[in-house]
């Protein structure tokens, strides 16, 4: 893991109609980690998740993707810049086959987005490597299966296939495990833990035990500000931590 | 592959077959060109319809914008046919970017409020200018020649408007089927997804709007040409929901369904004296003969079985009925 901060906030805040969602956060993701953010519900990790990937304008501070300002990006431009988010619900294209739903991942970076000209045929060049994603994450048997089709955890699996068709350096994570089964959960963990190599991750998660297992680095959320930070050991130990779980349920924290 | 069920290709070779017969089994070439212009603009409406789900409630801005420039252009200007055609596309285009610009960031009953919205200034507009000839309409425009081909002739223009009609009709069936068209998949399906796969989802649905308004003036254009006079009919509201009529009784998003309902919304506008009459004698209900004062009735007895019996239109439910795979609805 080396030291350079790949993603970096400077008093981060998101007001709604006087509501502060998210107050003055400083976030510093170290590049090559598995960075979690957690708290408990209402605490602000959505907002500030749907601030990092420029899906909301935050009302102040600053985001810094590398050393480049971000701030004021199209949600669209910080995809292409290398961070790529997923989506609370499986995010897949429910009418297309899982490899076109990886294709799509692949057609913008190939220069084959805006050809309405010419039959579709011409994506075939991108198969090959749309089934390489398929195979690392187990979904190479069925390709001309609608993605509608696919049982939910597939669906999870689908997506982050789609995600790393796009080469991203960052992969925003949002809730990769929320409404899966005990199975899936160990399945899309082991992926999580597997496309991380090389990658940076940020992710939000409720689940604890899936946090423990897998992340470097954990910032811990209340009431729209920064309660802690640091390993999931030293989170987990942290008085305050324990307190703002308190009347949620304590055992979410040792789980 | 289990895709999406197809309608079977001998069926687009038949009708093909039996529009290139039609004149000489019965039909009145300029009733038959009135149906392809209204099938070519209920296709290029299904374009942005069918495929994003934007439904626009201002097309006939650029469907009668496109037939008054173009009529402009023949009778005042004396430009040859397929110039003043042209310049009806590029306006439509133009119109089209305007509506588009302002309306693609909105979703739902807002896009179209925004198109209806702008349709109606366009519609004024016509009212007050001098060129349309108001109230009147623009009349006598010329059919003129197509590269040295006498286009007076009815059965002539009907064959070049077929020609056009069909590779109008192909040209839209391959941006459905196109990468870009992909990515249009992809953006109505999960919008947001496409945005955070670096898409510009607003500049994809710029891109079909500006598509489905070139078409759609194209079909004004034509349709101008064909008949020989504009009208204000043709820039009105009503006209804009008559081709989401059409486009919803054939079956939206199917390649085959705007040309069923265009084809079929026609003949009752036209020929529902002829109906009313057969009705009449089949069954000596007199009843019948007075449905010819009420077009615009059975048009909407029509719309409202559709809807009640096939919600996805004619050639939606035949298509189900031939079968090959079912999308499950999500």
């Amino acid at each position: 893991m080396s030291n350079t901060t790949i993603l970096r906030t400077r008093g981060l805040s998101k007001h709604f109609a006087g509501f502060a969602a998210v107050q003055n956060v400083d976030i510093e993701v170290a590049q090559g980690s598995i960075h979690a953010l957690v708290g408990p519900n209402g605490a602000g990790k959505t907002t500030c998740f749907n601030l990092l990937s420029k899906f909301l304008d935050p009302s102040s501070g600053d985001i810094y993707f590398h050393d480049q300002n971000i701030t004021r990006m199209q949600p669209a431009d910080v995809a292409r810049l290398g961070m790529v988010r997923s989506f609370q619900i499986s995010a897949t294209f429910p009418h297309m086959t899982l490899l076109e739903n990886v294709r799509v991942g692949l057609q913008r970076s190939a220069g084959l987005a805006h050809q309405f000209w010419r039959p579709t045929r011409v994506l075939k060049r991108l198969d090959d490597e749309a089934m390489r994603f398929l195979d690392l994450v187990g979904l190479v048997a069925q390709p001309d299966q609608l993605a509608a089709n696919l049982p939910y955890g597939h669906k999870r699996a689908l997506e982050l296939a789609t995600t790393l068709a796009m080469n991203p350096q960052l992969l925003l994570l949002d809730e990769p495990t929320q409404g899966l089964g005990h199975e899936d959960v160990e399945q899309v963990t082991e992926l999580i833990r597997r496309v991380a190599q090389g990658r940076t991750v940020l992710m939000v998660e409720h689940n604890m035990s899936v946090i423990s297992r897998i992340c470097d680095r954990v910032t811990v959320m209340q009431r729209g500000q920064v309660l802690a930070e640091g390993s999931y050991a030293e989170v987990a130990g942290n008085p305050e931590v324990i307190a703002a779980y308190m009347g949620e349920s304590t055992e979410e924290m040792h789980a | 592959m289990p895709r999406r069920p197809r309608i079977p290709v001998y069926m687009v070779w038949g009708l093909l077959l039996l529009a290139i017969a039609a004149p000489w089994l019965g039909l009145y070439p300029v009733l038959g060109m009135r149906m392809m212009c209204f099938a070519l603009f209920a296709c290029a409406f299904n374009l942005l319809a069918g495929y994003t789900g934007l439904i626009s409630f201002g097309h006939a801005a650029l469907f009668g914008g496109a037939g008054y420039i173009t009529g402009l252009a023949l009778t005042s200007w004396g430009w040859s046919t397929p110039a003043g055609i042209l310049l009806g596309v590029l306006v439509a285009l133009a119109i089209g970017l305007v509506m588009g610009v302002l309306a693609v960031r909105r979703y739902g009953i807002y896009f179209s409020m925004v198109t209806l919205a702008l349709a109606q200034i366009v519609y004024f507009y016509c009212l007050q200018a001098d060129f349309t000839g108001g109230e009147d309409g623009l009349q006598g425009i010329p059919r003129g020649t197509l590269f040295g081909l006498p286009l007076q002739s009815d059965r002539v223009m009907y064959y070049v408007v077929l020609v056009v009609f069909v590779a109008s009709w192909w040209f839209m069936r391959r941006i459905v089927r196109s990468p870009f068209g992909q990515v249009l998949q992809a953006v109505s399906e999960n919008e947001p997804r496409t945005i955070s796969l670096g898409y510009r989802a607003n500049r994809y649905k710029l891109g079909v709007f500006l598509l489905s308004a070139g078409f759609a003036g194209l079909a004004g254009a034509l349709k101008s040409v064909v008949m020989g006079f504009e009208t204000l009919t043709d820039v009105h509201w009503s006209t804009s929901g008559l081709v989401i009529l059409m486009t919803l009784v054939g079956g939206l998003g199917t390649d085959l369904g705007p040309i069923l309902g265009a084809v079929i919304i026609t003949v009752l506008e036209e020929k529902m004296g002829t109906i009313s009459r057969f009705l009449e004698q089949l069954t000596g209900i007199h009843w019948f003969a007075t449905l010819n004062d009420s077009a615009s009735m059975v048009n909407g007895a029509i719309f409202v079985l559709c809807v009640l019996l096939f919600r996805r239109g004619i050639v939606g439910a035949l298509r189900e009925r031939w079968g090959g795979a079912q999308v499950p609805a999500d």
